[in-house]
């Protein structure tokens, strides 16, 4: 197949180099890695910045006098800086360090959730939704009698947007959508979802998990009011997550984990809390994690998004085209627009059966309902065959994938 | 009477030494999967379900004159091929018996990555919920 010109100068080879775990064999064959929705693969610059860490900086932070303590310090505070210059935020303080994506939505469902949402108030999320955006909620419902709402989603994967201005009331106190659907690669409309919202008092939060690895996100812009991603699926460390909310918003709301750092002053009569960001981000943080998520921004940065985009967007293209020679293959989430995640099923063949056969061929897709077990039985399907691309993979990379795939089909005939 | 747990568990052994391509050894477990008659659909219930499988897995279980008979079905072929190999080893057999199996052949035909707890087609899973069945009939008949 022709493979679509690039309109940038862009050497994915000399990026690959970068990457020491695209350069293995699986059971004797070259590694594919099409799992990057579930989790990147590491440049050189991150892993070699989480070692220095510890040979020459390991310190805790935000405590010590000594040198060691504040070149920790600053290196981490380095990387909310460059947090808030990436996603645009208007303050340092409304940069949280978490543990991830997941983290940073129960923070919210429990701080501020508990503390604002009432008996009989709505929150609204959509049916494409990660469990993570779905069980904070109903643990939050659960215990304030508040009342969980789905959007649907249409047969082409898209949010019935109708359905969504119908569900929106002055009942709505929180809506929680996610950016980019891991399982079916759809972008939401999540700016027009944030100015309904808006008018109608409720708040909104962006899972943005799928869409900061890949795409420019303007808090500011958008005018969300929380949005959480996580390390982990942009070149950074697992165990890292960021939530950014606004200001007025996060002084307002109460402490969640208590402990060391988020305090000011503490006796045993009543002690009194620290301001932002510290009050949030109670005990020793993954210090290391945190500095190398730094680096990660960094190599993102001297990419470029415009890169990062043109070239995933020729993958999907591609994949998509690529993928639609092989007869009986059945395309779940054809959005309009759409991140490089493609959801398939081949004929009858169960996902686990394709994927068990791709992976000895050294072929690493998802195959499973990815965590959105709702979106399958929407889809009434046990789950998919997930290619997730990043901006490393190649045309090759597909050929290949693509096949395997008719390997695998000839085997299940 | 059936042969000896450990004489099929050969059997099986010998059968996968034919092969030196891992991809003739999983068309033989897909053969296998496509072979095994399956339950009907009035056993597909919930109770039945072996979790911890990425497909869903069903199992059952009767005993005759003291020996275990098991049915199960799968949506995934492998997974079906996976378990009708253990219905061949442990079928017919008492129920101490099938307590006692180690069922070394997983192992010695080169299937092991599929023995890891974790991984999601569940062997382990079902192999825990066959001896389950040994420990409970065996309880009743006592």
């Amino acid at each position: 197949m022709q493979s679509p010109s690039l309109t940038h100068t862009f050497d994915v080879q000399v990026i690959r180099k970068d990457f020491p775990a695209l350069f293995q064999e699986v059971y004797g064959k070259p590694l594919v890695y099409f799992d990057n929705a579930a989790t990147s693969q590491k440049p050189m610059q991150v892993i070699e910045r989480i070692d220095a860490y510890y040979r020459n900086e390991n310190a805790n932070i935000h405590r010590g006098v000594h040198y060691l303590s504040q070149k920790a310090t600053d290196a981490y505070e380095q990387t909310r800086e460059l947090v808030r210059e990436l996603i645009h935020a208007e303050h340092l303080h409304e940069v949280i360090f978490t543990r991830g994506t997941t983290e940073s939505i129960n923070l919210v469902a429990q701080t501020y959730g508990r503390k604002f949402i009432r008996e009989g108030e709505e929150i609204l999320i959509s049916g494409m939704e990660h469990h993570s955006n779905i069980v904070p909620w109903q643990m939050l419902c659960e215990a304030t009698g508040a009342v969980l709402k789905v959007i649907p989603i249409q047969d082409n994967g898209e949010l019935d947007m109708e359905a969504f201005d119908q569900l929106l009331t002055p009942k709505t106190k929180l809506v929680s959508v996610v950016y980019i659907s891991n399982s079916l690669g759809t972008i939401n409309p999540v700016a027009e979802m944030i100015e309904k919202a808006h008018a109608v008092g409720a708040k909104v939060m962006i899972d943005a998990a799928q869409a900061v690895p890949h795409m420019a996100v303007d808090v500011q812009a958008l005018d969300c009011d929380f949005l959480a991603f996580s390390a982990h699926k942009m070149l950074g460390p697992t165990g890292v997550g960021i939530l950014y909310g606004k200001e007025e918003l996060l002084n307002a709301m109460p402490p969640w984990q208590g402990g060391g750092e988020m305090i000011k002053v503490v006796r045993f009569e009543k002690t009194t809390y620290n301001e932002l960001p510290h009050k949030f981000e109670a005990g020793t943080p993954h210090i290391s994690g945190g500095i190398a998520l730094g680096t990660a921004i960094q190599y993102i940065n001297k990419i470029g998004y415009e890169a990062i985009g043109a070239q995933e967007a020729a993958l999907l293209e591609y994949g998509h085209k690529a993928l639609a020679q092989i007869p009986d293959i059945r395309f779940v989430g054809t959005a309009a627009k759409k991140a490089s995640v493609i959801s398939f099923l081949i004929g009858d063949i169960h996902p686990y059966d394709a994927g068990t056969i791709l992976d000895r061929m050294g072929i690493a897709i998802r195959t499973g309902h990815h965590c959105t077990m709702p979106i399958m039985e929407r889809f009434g399907i046990p789950g998919t065959m997930r290619a997730s691309f990043a901006f490393y993979n190649t045309f090759e990379e597909i050929d290949r994938m693509v096949e395997a795939i008719e390997r695998a089909r000839k085997m299940f005939a | 009477m059936p042969e000896s747990i450990l004489d099929t568990e050969a059997q099986i052994i010998e059968e996968f030494s034919m092969f030196d391509d891992w991809m003739d050894k999983y068309q033989y477990i897909i053969d296998m999967g496509n072979d095994l008659n399956g339950v009907d659909a009035s056993a597909k219930t919930e109770e039945n379900i072996v979790h911890g499988c990425q497909s869903q897995v069903w199992l059952t279980a009767s005993v005759d004159d003291g020996h275990i008979f098991y049915q199960a079905d799968s949506d995934a072929i492998i997974t079906k091929g996976l378990i009708a190999m253990l219905i061949r080893v442990l079928s017919g057999h008492s129920p101490d018996e099938v307590i006692a199996a180690r069922l070394d052949f997983v192992d010695a035909i080169g299937i092991r990555e599929h023995l890891s707890p974790t991984r999601s087609n569940g062997l382990v899973s079902m192999i825990k919920q066959m001896k389950n069945y040994a420990v409970a009939f065996k309880a009743k008949a006592g």
